[in-house]
């Protein structure tokens, strides 16, 4: 496959890595967070911990979708399903996350309640127009690469003027998550964290400059990578090198893909459609101020939230469950008691073990038996 | 949801819509939220849409500087 194979070179990532092993200072630890999902699934599946020196270490951090979607949003859309009896179009990813009462959308959908998983947002429209005596709600989740395509269905769904169809939109924001996390501490200087590996894709919508603030105010370096493993490696060469010089600046190793001003057609479309959200509840990362979006009143009539009156309701995750902690970068999967023995993918109880993207999914299916 | 690879456009369609091929398989994408998309363009698609479009050159710039790292002795000289 072109542009993916020859980001896979073996070879060429094990002499990135002893580059790595020669530009870290053995008389100093790093700690660098992938935020993105899609990192932590990489360095997972390609043995990348394997490759480093015990001196650099990487947390996972809050950006899997699945995972940091609060109990209380999966409730809202079961009850969509079950009490308004619409047809809930959703990406597969959601389906196995644990809700209350034991119920999943899974298990709901097992009950009777119509529930179609989608790959694509587009399925969900068409959807609508085939069952036009039926009402159809698409449960819109992830960070600002699902964003778009919702906002691209909305402006459709408003030139076909469809009237059974809505959106239930849980979109959260990248920045305002990585913000949270350094001022997670009274003094954000203290936080455990030395630098960040920035998304992939989320930066080819949003672009690099979104970050060049995060990175004046908290000094601490961002290098935006690809999601191969030899994107991977070399971005946390880059971090290395930073720290060792004390610089903290965005810079971006996917140059193939993101640009300073990212995608302005998709950013103008989500501006057309959705507008901040003064606070949203985030798994693991609490109420978290402007990080997520909400469709904007022009578009009310497809806005599911206003249509069902769906009050959200804050659910404590299970008690056994670390997730919120290992979102945070604070713990490991392994630190959790139920990790691998009650929490499996086939059986997860934190959502962490439910997407490929989770750390506790990732960790338990491609490091389960790496020496710790 | 997240992990994309990317696509390689064999066929542009009406609607804003293109078929892209994977390794032999073939799928058709929404390319609205791109511009100026031809034929052998290669996209990154998520959920059924095009959000982004690779740059060839960039990415010839990036391996290279990969092989210059991998080959180097002194990683602080190549900054």
């Amino acid at each position: 496959m072109k542009y993916v194979d020859e980001f896979r070179d073996g070879e060429l990532a094990r002499a990135l890595a002893n580059a790595i092993a020669k530009a870290a200072d053995p008389a100093r630890t790093y700690r660098l967070m992938e935020f993105c999902g899609g990192h932590t699934h990489a360095i997972s599946r390609y043995g990348l911990l394997d490759l480093l020196p015990p001196n650099v270490r990487m947390i996972h951090g809050p950006g899997c979708p699945v995972c940091v979607l609060p109990i209380g949003r999966i409730d809202s859309a079961i009850a969509l399903a079950t009490q308004h009896d619409v047809i809930l179009c959703t990406y597969a990813d959601t389906m196995r996350v644990p809700a209350s009462g034991g119920l999943s959308l899974f298990k709901a959908k097992a009950q009777g309640a119509d529930i179609r998983m989608v790959y694509s947002c587009d399925d969900a429209l068409r959807i609508a127009q085939e069952n036009p005596s039926r009402e159809v709600v698409f449960f819109a989740i992830g960070f600002e690469t699902t964003t778009p395509p919702t906002a691209a269905i909305i402006l459709q769904a408003a030139r076909l003027n469809l009237t059974n169809f809505s959106v239930f939109c849980n979109h959260v924001l990248t920045p305002a998550a990585m913000v949270h996390i350094m001022e997670s501490e009274q003094d954000p200087a203290a936080v455990a964290i030395d630098g960040f590996v920035g998304p992939a894709h989320v930066s080819t919508v949003i672009g690099s400059a979104p970050y060049e603030a995060f990175v004046a105010r908290y000094q601490r370096p961002v290098v935006i990578a690809g999601f191969e493993p030899l994107d991977v490696i070399q971005s946390i060469l880059m971090l290395v090198l930073q720290i060792n010089e004390g610089r903290a600046e965005v810079e971006n190793e996917f140059t193939r893909a993101v640009t300073r001003e990212g995608n302005r057609k998709a950013q103008a479309m989500c501006g057309q459609v959705f507008e901040m959200r003064e606070s949203f509840d985030w798994r693991g990362l609490g109420e978290v101020p402007y990080s997520a979006l909400k469709i904007r009143p022009e578009f009310a009539q497809f806005d599911a939230e206003l249509r069902y009156q769906i009050a959200y309701l804050q659910v404590p995750d299970h008690k056994a469950c670390e997730c919120a902690a290992i979102l945070r970068g604070h713990k490991r999967p392994t630190d959790c008691k139920v990790f691998g023995t009650v929490c499996t993918p086939d059986h997860p109880i934190g959502a962490c073990m439910v997407s490929s993207e989770g750390a506790c999914a990732a960790h338990y299916t491609y490091g389960r038996f790496r020496v710790v | 949801m997240c992990l994309a690879i990317p696509a390689r456009v064999t066929e542009l369609l009406d609607g804003d819509q293109a078929r892209i091929e994977l390794s032999g398989v073939h799928k058709v994408v929404s390319i609205a939220l791109v511009e100026e998309v031809a034929v052998g363009d290669y996209l990154i698609v998520h959920v059924g849409f095009a959000i982004g479009k690779l740059d060839p050159d960039e990415a010839a710039q990036t391996l290279a500087l990969f092989a210059q790292m991998g080959s180097s002795v002194d990683p602080a000289t190549l900054i």
